[in-house]
Parts: C-alpha cells; structure tokens; sequence
C-alpha cells in the first residue's frame, strides 16, 4: 500500500515538474547569453576609441577611389559549377568506404558501384552535352 | 627581470597592488600591456625595404615573438601602418588613405631612408618623406635597414604603445597636429 502510495506521488512530482517552469535554467541561458554578446558589443563600441570621419567611412579599395558598387549580377554559372562540385564530390565520399571494405562486400559492392557510378556517369554525359562546362561563351 | 631553469626570461610586472592570489594596477597600464603585445601591422611595402621586412617576418628573426605575426591588408583591423620604400608622390594619396582609415589608435613606422626623407631619390616625382602627408611615430635609418633594425623599430613603438594615456587621442594638442596635417 505504501509502495503504491509512494510511486503515485513520484508520478505526481514528475507531472508537476514538467511545466514551463521546467525550461527556466534554458531561458535564463539564452537571456545570459544575449546579454553577454550585447554588453560586450555596446561596450566596446561606448568604450573603445574611434574617430568617424568621411575618408575613414569610406570603402576602403586599396586606396585607390572606388568604382561602382559591390553588388553586381555575376554569371549563373559559377553556380551551377559548384552544384556538379557536390555532387560528384559526394560521389568520391562514397567510393572511400567501398574501398576499405571491398573485399568484404566482393562482387554484389563491385556491381552496386558500378551502378552507382554509370547512374552519375549518364548525367556527367547530360551535362557535357547540355554544355554546362563549356566556359568560353 | 625573473628568469626560470630554461632560460625563459619573466617579463616585469607594472605597478600595482599586489596581496595573496591578486594583483591589481591602473586600468591605462593593462591596456597599454593589452595593446603593446598585440599590435597588428600593416604592411606598406613599396620597394626594398619591403624585402628587408620579408626577413623580419621569417622564421630566423620573427616578429611574431612581438605579437605581430598576423599582418593585415586591411587598414581596418591595422594598429601600426610600417611604410617600407619609396614613395612616390602619386602614392601619397594612397598612403594618406590607408592612414586615415586605419583603427584608432593608430601609430606609424617609418622604415628606411626614402620612407623617411626619400632618400637618394631627390626628384620632382618622390615624396620627401611621408611625414609631409601623415604623423609618423618612430623612424628606422638605413637603406635598407637590416631586420634588426626593423625590429628595433618595432619595439621603439611598443614603447610607446604601453606608455600612452588613455586620453592622449582626445587632447586639443593631438588634435591640432592632426589637423596640421590636414587629417580631421
């Protein structure tokens, strides 16, 4: 009876605790967090020494006075180059562990790589023919 | 100055109070210590002193034993401009530029003859020092100077890192020799 007594109010406590006020300590970090990057960061910028003039203010290009702007559209390919880069860089990942363990997984890994690779192989032909990588354009 | 068993030399201590388990000194000599071992150098190599710095950052005389290893080409993040050659005066607007943009505070090196006085280079088309454009702190003879020389240079202006008032910058003096220099 006690047992029983004693394991109802186990269950009672742990109901009770896991409330919100369970996730304090976890709110309190994140307030102590914030508020030692935010400190620091206004510190500094009270504290440290600065002089703000119009030359200091300015884009800095080597000395040299700057030309247009920064942010301008640049060639899509760049983007598509670092696309193919994943992907066949994840395939080289891939051939690591087969490696290692080649012996292991014998002809059934040998076939499955095989596979693996003349799926990525296709669209590495797609790719030349579509002519992704021709860069002289 | 203490020196341990392996010949490592303690550098001294400022003045300060100093109990069981803490030492406490003013808040100016702590920065001064903060700032004197940590000062990031721009480089402004132009000629062959530059090479002479190259020396000095290599492994047989190392300036990073001063705290200076990391270099910027950034004038942001810069805390000593080190001018290294001769400037031409077609240069000096640069110069000029990457000074006044430079992180407060900010010191100058001027490295050799011709970043001094220009040297042997008495022409119409160089600049007869750089202390005509920008305020320079320390200057190092020689032409060029060897690394040593450099180095001495480097902790002539560590001298005067540790030893500046805190409110040196916001004086009507300093002020009014920037402005002689046209500098706001």
């Amino acid at each position: 009876m006690v047992k029983i007594m004693s394991e109802k109010n186990t269950l009672a406590l742990f109901m009770e605790e896991s409330t919100i006020a369970q996730y304090i300590p976890i709110a309190l970090m994140f307030v102590v967090a914030v508020g030692f990057i935010a400190t620091t960061m206004l510190a500094t910028h009270l504290l440290g020494p600065k002089r703000n003039t119009k030359t200091k203010l300015e884009a800095f290009e080597s000395g040299i006075p700057s030309i247009g702007n920064a942010r301008i559209p640049f060639n899509i390919k760049y983007f598509l180059v670092a696309i193919l880069f994943v992907l066949f860089d994840v395939e080289v990942i891939f051939m690591y562990p087969w490696a290692v363990n080649f012996k292991e997984l014998e002809l059934t890994g040998f076939i499955e790589m095989v596979l693996f690779i003349a799926t990525l192989l296709v669209g590495f032909f797609y790719i030349i023919k579509k002519g992704a990588l021709t860069w002289e354009e | 100055m203490e020196t341990l068993a392996n010949g490592v030399k303690i550098g001294e201590k400022p003045e300060g109070m100093e109990g069981h388990g803490f030492f406490a000194t003013s808040l100016e000599k702590v920065v001064g210590m903060a700032r004197k071992n940590s000062i990031w150098p721009l480089p402004f190599a132009t000629s062959c002193c530059g090479i002479e710095f190259m020396a000095t950052m290599g492994a047989h005389y190392d300036l990073a034993r001063f705290g200076s290893e990391r270099l910027s080409f950034s004038p942001r993040q810069a805390d000593l401009l080190m001018v290294m050659g001769t400037i031409a005066k077609k240069m000096g607007p640069v110069l000029r530029q990457v000074y006044e943009q430079m992180a407060e505070p900010r010191w100058v090196l001027s490295v050799g003859a011709c970043a001094s006085s220009g040297g042997i280079f008495d022409t119409y088309s160089v600049l007869q020092g750089i202390d005509r454009i920008i305020p320079v702190d320390v200057y190092v003879p020689g032409c060029p100077p060897r690394p040593e020389q450099i180095i001495d240079g480097v902790m002539k202006i560590q001298r005067l890192v540790e030893t500046e008032s805190l409110r040196r910058r916001d004086s009507a003096e300093y002020k009014a020799m920037l402005n002689s220099y046209g500098i706001e």
